[in-house]
C-alpha cells in the first residue's frame, strides 16, 4: 500500500482534544438521550411528592413546591384495590414470602441439576436439557391451565406455596444452563481429584463446587429476586386476594375505577413497588449485566 | 434387567439421576405434558371446566371470527414488527455511542438499563401517567403555547399501541444495548485497524464489516426480544387494560380473558396454542441454524 509509510508514527490512539466538535457531539446525544430514559423515574418521584391540588395545577415535570410523604404513607397502608383500603404493604410482604423461598428452591435445584448435567453425564441427560431449555421458548400461556390442574390435584392452588413451586418450574431451564455451563467451565482434575479422595456426588457438590461457585451464585439470585418481584402473570394465576403479591396489587390500586383517581398515591405505589429491583439493579451494577448476557447466551 | 455380569444401565450414577428428577419432571411432565394437553383440549369443547368432548376444529373457526383476536393480532403485529426494528436501531445506535471509549461509561450504561430492572407493570403505569392527556405530555406542550397540540395515544384508539410501544421502548431498548456493547466488544480491534487503514469510513465499517461479524449477536438477540414479544401481556395490562374498547388487545390477553374470566376454556386453549405456533415459527429456524447439522450441542 502506497499511504502505509504515513502510518509509521506513534502508536496508540491519537490523543483527543477534550471540547472536540466530535465530543461535544457525543456527550451530547448521550446525556439528552440519558435524560429522555431518566425521566420517568423522576416524574414518579416528583409526583408522589405532590399534593393533588399542586398536581390539578402544575405540570407533570416541575418539581414539587410544598413536599409532602402524605401519599407514600397512604399507598403503603390505605390505598384501596376496589374491595379493601390496607394498601400495598400486604402486598409487600407477600412478594417478600414469594421470592424468599422462590428464589432460594429454585436456585438449589437448578444448581444441583446443572452439576450433574456438567460431571455426573448420564444417559439421556441431554435429552430432558435440551428439552428444557425448548420449553423456556413455550409462552407460559400454553402451560397455565395444565398447571391450574396440577396445583388443585396437590390442593395448593391459590396458596404461596404453590407459586413458590410455579416460580421454581420456569426459573429452571435459564438458572440450570447457567449452572451447566459454569459448572463445565471449572477444570476438570478438581472434579477428578476429588473423586480419587473418594467424595461422593453430594460432597463433591458441597465441598468442591459450592464454595467455588460464589459469583454464578450471586448472579442467579440477582436474576431470580428481579425476576420473581417483577412477575405479574403467575401472581395473578395462581394466587388469590390474600395472597397476591406486590405487582399485582399494584396494579389493582392503580387501575382500580371506584373513587377518585390519586396520582401522588399511585405514583408513590408504584415507585414503591420498584424499589426492590431498583435497588438490586444499582447496587449490583456488573453482575446484573452479567444475569443478563447469561440469559441470552444459549448453548 | 437382562445385563450380562455389568451392573444395570440404570442403576449407573444412582445420584445424579435422583438429583436430576426436577428437572425431568418439569421438562416432561409440565412443558411436554402440559403442551400436550393445552392442545389436545383446544379441540375440545370446554367451558368452565375442562372436558375430553371432541368439537373439532370449531374452537379454531370461533376464533378466527372474533373480532378481539382478529384486533389482538393485529396489534401484536404492530407493535411486534416496530419493536423489532426499532430496538435494534436504537440498541445497536447507544451501543456504538458508548463503544466510543466515553468518559463515565458507567453511568450511561446503568441509566438506560434501569427500566429493564422494573416490572412491565411499573412501566406500564409511568407510561400512563406521562401520556395522560389532562396532565401529561399534551398538558406541557399546550401550556407552552401550542394550544392543539394533540398527543393522547392512550385515549385514540388508533393510535393507542403506539402508546405502549414507547413504553416497550424505554423498557426494554437497554437490554439490546448491553447485549450489543458486548457483541461489539467481542469484535477484534485488528478489524478496525484495518479498516481505518484502508480509509473506510466509520459508518460504512460499521454496516459492512462490524454487523456482518455480530450475527451471532444478533440472532440471540432477535430470538429473545421476538419472543418476549409473544409474550407480552403485562404491560397491556397495567397502561392500557387493552383499552380504549378492544384497541390495544394482544393474544396473551385474549387467552387469559378466555379462561379466567370467560369460563371459556377451549377458546383459551385454541389460542394459546396458536401463540405456540407462532413461536414455534420463530424458534424452529433458528434451533435448526444454531445446533442443527453439527452435533456440538452438549
Amino acid at each position: 500500500m502506497a499511504n502505509s509509510a504515513a502510518l509509521t508514527g506513534p502508536r496508540g490512539p491519537k490523543p483527543q482534544k477534550s471540547f472536540s466538535r466530535r465530543n461535544i457531539f457525543l456527550y451530547g446525544t448521550l446525556t439528552i438521550i440519558a435524560i429522555y430514559y431518566a425521566i420517568p423515574l423522576y416524574v414518579m418521584v416528583v409526583t408522589s411528592l405532590k399534593g393533588m391540588p399542586e398536581i390539578r395545577l402544575g405540570n407533570i415535570f416541575s418539581p414539587p413546591m410544598e413536599i409532602t410523604f402524605a401519599p407514600w404513607v397512604k399507598a403503603w397502608g390505605e390505598a384501596c384495590t376496589g374491595l379493601t383500603c390496607e394498601g400495598l404493604s400486604s402486598g409487600f410482604w407477600n412478594s417478600v414470602r414469594i421470592t424468599i423461598p422462590s428464589v432460594i428452591v429454585s436456585i438449589a435445584i437448578a444448581s444441583v441439576n446443572g452439576y450433574a448435567l456438567a460431571n455426573w453425564r448420564f444417559k439421556g441427560a441431554n435429552a430432558f436439557f435440551t428439552i428444557l431449555i425448548f420449553g423456556a421458548f413455550i409462552p407460559y400461556q400454553v402451560m397455565l391451565y395444565p398447571i391450574v390442574i396440577l396445583l388443585r390435584e396437590l390442593g395448593i392452588y391459590g396458596t404461596l406455596t404453590g407459586l413458590v413451586i410455579v416460580h421454581s418450574i420456569f426459573g429452571m431451564p435459564i438458572l440450570t444452563l447457567l449452572f451447566r455451563n459454569y459448572f463445565a467451565s471449572l477444570p476438570e482434575e478438581l472434579f477428578k481429584a476429588a473423586r480419587v479422595d473418594g467424595a461422593g456426588f453430594w460432597g463433591i457438590y458441597f465441598r468442591v463446587m459450592v464454595p467455588m461457585s460464589l459469583p454464578i451464585f450471586t448472579v442467579a439470585v440477582i436474576l431470580q429476586v428481579t425476576g420473581i418481584w417483577n412477575d405479574f402473570l403467575f401472581g395473578v394465576v395462581y394466587t388469590g386476594p390474600e395472597t397476591y403479591p406486590m405487582t399485582v396489587q399494584l396494579n389493582n390500586i392503580v387501575n382500580s375505577t371506584q373513587g377518585v383517581k390519586e396520582y401522588n398515591v399511585n405514583m408513590a405505589a408504584t415507585i414503591l413497588t420498584g424499589l426492590v429491583p431498583l435497588t438490586i439493579y444499582f447496587v449490583s451494577g456488573k453482575l446484573f449485566v452479567r444475569g443478563i448476557a447469561a440469559g441470552a447466551v444459549k448453548g | 434387567m437382562a445385563s450380562s455380569g455389568r451392573p444395570s444401565q440404570l442403576f449407573r450414577n444412582k445420584t445424579a439421576k435422583i438429583a436430576a428428577i426436577p428437572m425431568i419432571l418439569t421438562a416432561l411432565v409440565v412443558f411436554v405434558g402440559g403442551t400436550i394437553w393445552t392442545i389436545v383440549y383446544s379441540f375440545t369443547k370446554s367451558g368452565l371446566l375442562p372436558k375430553l368432548k371432541w368439537y373439532g376444529l370449531k374452537q379454531y373457526d370461533r376464533l378466527w371470527s372474533t373480532t378481539k383476536w382478529m384486533v389482538s393480532i393485529e396489534n401484536l403485529a404492530i407493535y411486534g414488527i416496530c419493536m423489532l426494528i426499532l430496538v435494534f436501531i436504537i440498541g445497536f445506535v447507544l451501543a456504538c455511542l458508548i463503544d466510543q471509549k466515553v468518559r463515565f461509561e458507567n453511568t450511561f450504561r446503568s441509566i438506560i438499563l434501569y427500566p429493564y430492572a422494573l416490572s412491565f407493570v411499573v412501566t406500564g403505569l409511568v407510561w400512563q401517567w406521562i401520556l395522560n392527556p389532562e396532565f401529561g405530555l399534551q398538558n406541557i406542550v399546550r401550556d407552552m403555547g401550542w394550544e392543539s397540540f394533540a398527543f393522547d395515544p392512550l385515549y385514540n384508539a388508533d393510535i393507542a399501541i403506539y402508546g405502549v410501544l414507547i413504553a416497550g421502548l424505554w423498557q426494554g431498548s437497554g437490554l439490546v444495548m448491553v447485549l450489543m456493547l458486548a457483541g461489539l466488544r467481542g469484535i477484534d480491534q485488528e478489524v478496525w485497524k484495518a479498516s481505518r487503514v484502508d480509509g473506510i469510513p466509520a459508518w460504512k465499517t460499521y454496516l459492512l464489516i462490524v454487523i456482518p461479524m455480530m450475527r451471532p449477536v444478533f440472532i440471540t438477540t432477535l430470538v429473545l426480544v421476538a419472543t418476549g414479544i409473544v409474550k407480552l401481556y403485562d404491560l397491556i395490562v397495567a397502561q392500557t387494560g387493552g383499552g380504549p374498547g378492544i384497541a390495544t388487545e394482544v393474544p396473551a390477553k385474549y387467552v387469559y380473558d378466555a379462561m379466567f374470566q370467560a369460563n371459556n376454556l377451549g377458546q383459551g386453549f385454541a389460542a394459546s396454542t396458536m401463540m405456540l405456533v407462532t413461536v414455534a415459527i420463530v424458534v424452529i429456524p433458528w434451533a435448526i441454524l444454531e445446533f442443527g447439522g453439527s452435533k456440538k450441542h452438549g
